[in-house]
């Protein structure tokens, strides 16, 4: 992993909006942003803009924790932890 | 002022009428024919007098990317209500109705989203009961 694709995983998971999007997709893949922006709504919590899952959906998908795929004419958001597994061995984990 | 239309734009009107009226449940309130498209809408048989759903034929340039957008999205174009999700849920289920969102809770409503096949994603809500008030004093 290089410094700019540990910053990327790092920069990520500084956000507790992007730390509850990981959350939420942990708990049930492949949501449409309309599911994640409605999972929001639930929560009780701050309710977040389309545009603002958006953008935190993209800095995520950069990092390569969040992957796309396409249900028809929807996309779908699932989790991909590989970076974080990688980002922990190769810098965190050394510090622990 | 009152709104008495709205509508979804629909690739084909003979095709939504079907979708709305036998799947759906809604009735036809007007259907006059417009050039070579039709004035078509629909009511809810438990508010005939109320606002009428319009499906407007979706022939111009612009419905295109719209619907493509807000479908990438999982945006629905317009939401309906309903009594009881569960028991709608199960009876457009066993009419071949896909749904791209199964009920789940948001806040103050379930809802869920189903495809009417016409190139609209639409809600159904049911609005759950009120929380008691709290007691006084």
């Amino acid at each position: 992993m290089t410094d700019e694709e540990l910053d990327r995983v790092f920069k990520a998971l500084g956000d507790p909006t992007r730390r509850r999007i990981i959350d939420r997709l942990r708990e049930r893949p492949e949501q449409s942003l309309f599911e994640l922006c409605a999972g929001a709504a639930a929560d009780g919590g701050v309710a977040l803009s389309r545009q603002a899952v958006t953008q935190h959906l993209d800095l995520l998908e950069r990092a390569g924790l969040v992957r796309v795929a396409w249900a028809g004419r929807t996309k779908l958001h699932s989790l991909d932890l590989g970076p974080l597994h990688a980002a922990v061995a190769q810098w965190l984990r050394p510090h622990l | 002022m009152r709104i008495y239309v709205t509508s979804v734009f629909v690739a084909d009107q003979a095709r939504a009428l079907d979708f709305y009226t036998r799947v759906l449940g809604f009735r036809v309130k007007h259907d006059v024919p417009a050039g070579e498209y039709r004035w078509l809408t629909v009511v809810s048989p438990q508010d005939p007098d109320g606002t009428e759903l319009l499906l407007e034929p979706g022939a111009h340039p612009a419905v295109g990317p719209y619907r493509a957008a807000l479908a990438a999205d999982g945006i629905p174009a317009t939401s309906f209500m309903v009594d009881d999700l569960d028991a709608e849920y199960e009876r457009l289920r066993a009419l071949g109705v896909a749904f791209t969102l199964k009920p789940k809770g948001a806040g103050p409503v379930r809802m869920a989203v189903l495809d009417d096949t016409c190139g609209n994603l639409i809600q159904l809500v049911q609005m759950q009961a009120a929380p008691a008030p709290a007691a006084a004093g």
